[in-house]
């Protein structure tokens, strides 16, 4: 029977009456009273030496405020990466500077180089016309293979070269995977590219800075994932504000997968031109200009090999990847194709030996940073594909290789350095094949035959790190922050609350999910309960919102800020109730005395906590108030097992999806109508990945995929209505919801079974296709058939 | 400049615009009327969806001065009289049909002129209806899901929440 | 944008007028010329509306069994009210989407002539009739390269006839990203012949395949076309598809089109 209210229920989102009215407010929405707007005047090359920027007609056009270039910023920090890696030689990745506004040379096509501030955007617009900037225009260096040769081009002319950082993982077992792989009975190779993706959020990013002169007060209002995290890079590291200055306010934020956690120079131009305008300076991104502004993601070269043994069983795995970071470095950047991708790589596979090799390139593109998933679709996409194919070249079924390689036993350290706490990889393959109906893959194809398509099925398994991460472990791999969240529970006389959180929901459903969670605990009514996130000045130093963490680490907070609430209350009731404290149960709202048929409501002693009249003064302070900074103890480990059934039209290499099954394990579910919403939302852009998606440039590094004319968004006739299961539940031990996360399952475990089935399909019918790269596009399609 | 005076959501209003205003700024800036959304410059997106004179048009791609006269419709006048949300705004919430809700607005707007012209979609109409509304959040599943059982369909055979 | 002024004309003689000024430019439905304007691409002074001439929009039958569209008829008003001729409908009620066609119009589809826009198919493979403000253009002189026509500065697509052939059909297949056409064929089966023209797939706009008519016209079968090739010389090479991809498309969908043509 299904609850309807508390942990396990789906209760209608209450943000949804908002925007559902048009009455979101979004912080496009946001105007500031005298606000000037700013335009970015951006580099149309890919690469050159900026000579000379002069703005002096531009300054005389009409309602121009101010021009800014470079040079107005030089004594202004650099926008910062927050991981720093440590390559297998033990040195430190090379860091570039990243100026606000470009100073020496232009890097990418859209690096900004001028902003103009004026009344209105079109007088902005107008004046940055008027600018005449001399350019000496370098070759550029698009393709990481090429970036990489000796007397490359240099993106960075003040290091070594354009690699960041060559990485190895787990160094120590290179020479031992190497031995592995060669005394192996089998190895299957794969060379794959994890195409280049752009986040888009259907909002825009916007910023609006705004600065007041008689309490040296800035207030940045910005479309973040994360409120604190700008304010901490942008304070302290860029323009050096100390926090008691600084408010950010992240209000409604539409989407934000991952491109909206880092710091952009965008909001600290804001902030810091507000000030030097002497009035609030307003941005809002066009969707041209975010193409070529919002940090992209993805785009990894990779080759990897996977030994068996005479039995199929897996005994070594290596891959050698290079990831773009494009021509600066974002602010997780660097620890994407790392930590988040290497420490994956066994899947949820008993392998015993895995080496990961990295080489992070500078490039003349747009700064490449985490999207959606974050290292693991990329780990994951190239694991499952290799079994696949080596599932091909030994003839077994590939769900028989996986069943036989599954880790069973947990906790499970992996040769990757990480270790599982739970999980359980049969059961959710079980549940795939009886939800997927596997069985009946064989009619369906027959089916399709008669109308003359190919059918394919594909099946993969995923795992993936969720909810980052102990703050001391993430500190030793070169972290630099924290990755704790914090809430505060703050009861009001009445017994209502309002529960402040360092998370940030732009889709997610904090607000109606969070507050099950603290209703269950207390047993009162939801909508007793708000949830406050989204402002600096509101709410406690928490982290934000990325990488599937809001319940597994600031929902965690909370239930640990609502036990003290709890100790507290049962302390009060207690007095009130002229017992001991130990006696004291709460339950559905009220505290009664063991044993008894004593009892108070919650109401009367929220009432004396703030009307102490009758309280222990001596003992405990008025007021029930508290807040709690979690660290969780490890990541979790979602994983589950996906099913893609397509069809291809021989005749044109269309791919179709048909049928799309999901069976997650996301430890406990606190609100599965959320859950299922989550895994929709992944699985549409795991498949836009794999059958749409692609960010090109070309050999000259303009962008050929600069809007969604030419970038192909998944719309509503590219997917199928999906069957999604999390009845399979291993609750992660550590945490006291034992949630594990779902924000990023579906874009992590979907791309290799779409690719999966296509191949299968295709090989259906005879064409010896072992891969294609994505997106699997009618026309690349259609060559694998017709040249291959 | 040109005077311009429509109707919107049965209000009577006017404004003086450049001839380069788009009807979607007009709405947001003049209005304040801020539920219509700008989430492209390609008229693709369809997060500035309303309704001109009974038809779903891109505010985006639609000069102010062309809605001279016009009687428009935008997401802040779809709810009930008595505040309460419209057939289509409650399927929206009762199948989490949104998450974000940046595209909401224009899947809402569009919904309606689906319905208006067809009351009983089926699902492929409904998905090839919303080619020009681009959501990135829920994979649409919810969405066509809502909008059938706005129609009045029985939704339940269809999986998850 | 740049600024400009919007005029709007109740009559085709005022809207003449009104383009003989300086740097005056026909607004039709805007569906692409506003997006045009949004990157800069064009600075107009003045932009004249067409949507509000009374005389332009709407459709009727000619007294030689043509089908007469004026220039500023909605592609929903076409999809809704063309239905005499089937394909032209269903071509109609296939651009773009909803809310593009109630806004995009014919005349300002073919005084575009976008390369993969639908319409410049349906109007050659018809042998339509351009009709303009001073003159009558048959299609086959109009298309000249992709974004030429044979329109003179300022002149206006008033009306558009098309003869209504025996069976006719337009297949796309969609560029996924734009959802223009990659590559759409129009089938026209009149009784003195087939005509098929070609979208989206060339360099030079579009085209007819006249092997193709040839053998259409004598065996109105998709197996007609077995043993003709396209060649993929001045195809369109993209993001999307190479060129001898679009060469392959353009006769598989003319296949399908036959085969459906009603």
């Amino acid at each position: 029977m299904p609850k309807d209210s508390g942990i396990g229920a789906s209760p209608k989102r209450r943000e949804d009456l908002r925007f559902l009215t048009g009455q979101g407010r979004y912080t496009d929405d946001i105007n500031v009273h005298g606000q000037a707007y700013v335009h970015f005047v951006r580099s149309e090359m890919a690469h050159a030496v900026i000579k000379s920027v002069d703005t002096t007609a531009a300054e005389a056009m009409p309602g121009i405020v101010r021009v800014f270039t470079g040079a107005d910023f030089e004594a202004v920090g650099s926008i910062p990466c927050g991981w720093q890696i440590t390559d297998r030689h033990g040195e430190p990745m090379q860091e570039p500077r990243h100026a606000v506004l470009a100073q020496d040379k232009v890097r990418h096509v859209g690096d900004p180089y001028a902003a103009v501030v004026a009344d209105t955007y079109a007088q902005a617009l107008d004046a940055a016309e008027a600018i005449e900037a001399d350019f000496d225009e370098l070759p550029a260096v698009v393709d990481m293979k090429e970036a990489a040769k000796e007397g490359s081009t240099k993106v960075h002319d003040d290091l070594t070269s354009n690699l960041c950082y060559d990485w190895g993982f787990v160094e120590e077992n290179r020479d031992a995977v190497d031995a592995a792989l060669k005394a192996s009975e089998h190895v299957t190779t794969l060379e794959l590219v994890n195409n280049r993706l752009i986040a888009n959020p259907m909002e825009p990013r916007v910023a609006v800075g705004e600065y007041t002169g008689h309490d040296e007060q800035y207030t940045l209002h910005t479309t973040s994932q994360n409120p604190h995290l700008i304010r901490l890079l942008m304070g302290a590291f860029v323009l050096g504000i100390p926090e008691h200055k600084l408010r950010v306010v992240a209000p409604d934020v539409g989407g934000g997968f991952g491109t909206k956690i880092f710091h952009y120079a965008e909001e600290a131009f804001c902030t810091f031109a507000a000030k030097a305008c002497g009035r609030p300076v307003k941005w809002t991104s066009s969707r041209s200009e975010a193409f070529m502004s919002d940090a992209h993601g993805r785009d990894h070269v990779t080759t990897i090999e996977l030994g068996m043994d005479k039995d199929n069983n897996f005994t070594a795995l290596r891959t050698n990847t290079f990831a773009n970071m494009g021509a600066y470095l974002s602010t997780f950047s660097s620890s994407v194709p790392t930590w988040l991708h290497g420490t994956l790589m066994a899947g949820n596979y008993k392998t015993p030996l895995i080496y990961v090799n990295v080489k992070a390139m500078f490039t003349n593109t747009v700064p490449v940073d985490a999207y959606r998933g974050a290292g693991r679709p990329e780990a994951t996409f190239q694991l499952e594909r290799v079994i696949d194919k080596a599932a091909s070249e030994r003839d077994v079924d590939p769900i028989a290789l996986r069943r036989q390689n599954f880790i069973t036993e947990f906790p499970y350290a992996t040769p990757v350095a990480v270790e599982y706490d739970t999980g359980d990889y049969p059961a959710t393959m079980d549940k795939l094949e009886e939800l997927g109906d596997l069985a009946g893959f064989d009619a369906r194809r027959a089916e399709s035959a008669k109308r003359g398509k190919l059918r394919g099925l594909g099946v993969n398994c995923y795992i993936e790190a969720c909810g980052i991460a102990p703050s001391n472990l993430v500190g030793q791999l070169g972290a630099r922050a924290g990755l704790y969240d914090a809430a505060t529970v703050r009861v009001n006389a009445t017994g209502s609350i309002s529960v402040m959180v360092g998370a940030h929901s732009h889709g997610q459903g904090h607000e109606t999910a969070f507050p099950q969670v603290v209703a269950d605990m207390i047993g009162i009514d939801e909508s007793q309960i708000d949830i406050v996130h989204g402002d600096t000045s509101k709410i406690p130093f928490g982290m934000g919102t990325y990488g599937s963490r809001s319940l597994a680490v600031c929902g965690s907070a909370m239930v640990r800020a609502t036990e003290k609430i709890i100790n507290k209350a049962k302390k009060i009731a207690a007095h009130l109730l002229e017992a001991s404290a130990d006696d004291i149960e709460l339950k559905d709202g009220q505290f009664s005395v063991t044993g008894t048929d004593k009892s108070v409501a919650w109401g009367d002693v929220t009432l004396a906590a703030y009307v102490p009249h009758n309280y222990p003064l001596e003992d405990i302070e008025p007021g029930l108030e508290e807040t709690a900074f979690y660290d969780p103890a490890n990541f979790t480990y979602p994983a589950g097992a996906y099913a893609c059934e397509v069809e291809v039209d021989p005749d044109t290499g269309k791919v179709t999806i048909e049928r799309f099954t999901a069976a997650d394990d996301f430890g406990n579910i606190i609100n599965p109508m959320i859950v299922s919403g989550q895994v929709h939302g992944g699985l549409a852009q795991g498949i836009g990945q794999a059958l749409l998606e692609n960010c090109a440039y070309d050999a000259d590094g303009q962008l050929l995929s600069g809007s969604y004319m030419d970038y192909a968004m998944p719309r509503a006739d590219d997917v199928p209505f999906y069957d999604v299961d999390h009845s399979c539940q291993t609750p992660c031990t550590h945490n006291p919801l034992g949630v594990k996360g779902c924000g990023e399952a579906g874009a992590i475990g979907s791309p290799p079974s779409v690719v999966n089935a296509v191949c299968d399909a295709l090989r259906s019918a005879g064409h010896d296709v072992t891969h294609i790269d994505m997106p699997l596009t009618p026309s690349k399609v259609w060559s694998a058939m017709n040249n291959g | 400049m040109a005077q311009v005076s429509m109707t919107v959501n049965g209000k009577a209003v006017s404004g003086e615009v450049e001839g380069r205003m788009l009807l979607v700024n007009f709405l947001r800036e003049d209005l304040k009327l801020t539920g219509t959304h700008v989430g492209c410059d390609t008229s693709q997106c369809g997060a500035c969806v309303v309704h001109v004179n009974g038809e779903a048009v891109k505010a985006c791609t639609m000069f102010a001065a062309e809605a001279d006269g016009a009687d428009v419709a935008t997401i802040e006048g779809q709810a009930n009289a008595d505040g309460s949300l419209n057939v289509i705004q409650q399927a929206f919430q009762d199948h989490h049909g949104l998450q974000c809700g940046f595209c909401t607005p224009g899947m809402v707007m569009s919904a309606a002129a689906l319905l208006n012209d067809n009351p009983n979609p089926t699902e492929h109409e409904i998905r090839a209806y919303l080619e020009g509304n681009i959501c990135r959040c829920t994979g649409y599943h919810n969405i066509v899901k809502a909008i059938m059982a706005a129609a009045g369909q029985d939704v339940t055979s269809i999986a998850a929440e | 944008m740049y600024a400009f002024e919007i005029e709007r004309p109740s009559t085709i003689a005022d809207a003449a007028k009104a383009l003989k000024g300086d740097d005056a430019q026909a607004l039709s439905g805007g569906q692409t010329l506003i997006p045009t304007l949004k990157a800069r691409l064009a600075a107009p002074e003045t932009l004249v509306s067409l949507t509000d001439i009374p005389e332009m929009v709407g459709i009727c039958d000619g007294d030689d069994g043509s089908l007469c569209i004026g220039g500023a008829t909605t592609h929903a008003a076409v999809a809704a009210g063309a239905g005499r001729y089937a394909g032209l409908a269903a071509l109609a009620a296939n651009i773009g989407d909803p809310a593009v066609r109630n806004r995009g119009t014919i005349g300002g589809s073919l005084a575009n002539n976008d390369p993969s826009a639908c319409y410049p198919s349906a109007a050659l493979a018809s042998g339509a009739t351009i009709i303009t403000n001073t003159r009558e253009i048959a299609a086959d002189d109009y298309f000249q390269g992709m974004f030429e026509t044979a329109l003179n500065e300022g002149e206006i697509v008033t009306e558009v006839r098309f003869p209504v052939p025996e069976a006719s059909h337009y297949e796309k297949f969609v560029q996924p990203a734009s959802r223009f056409a990659l590559v759409g064929v129009f089938v026209a089966k009149f009784a003195d012949g087939v005509r098929v023209a070609v979208t989206g797939a060339s360099e030079g706009g579009v085209h007819r395949w006249t092997a193709a008519e040839e053998s259409l016209s004598a065996n109105f079968s998709a197996d007609a076309l077995t043993d003709l090739t396209v060649p993929a010389d001045g195809l369109i090479g993209d993001l999307h598809g190479t060129p001898e991809y679009r060469a392959h498309l353009v006769k598989v969908m003319t296949g399908r089109a036959v085969n459906a043509a009603f």
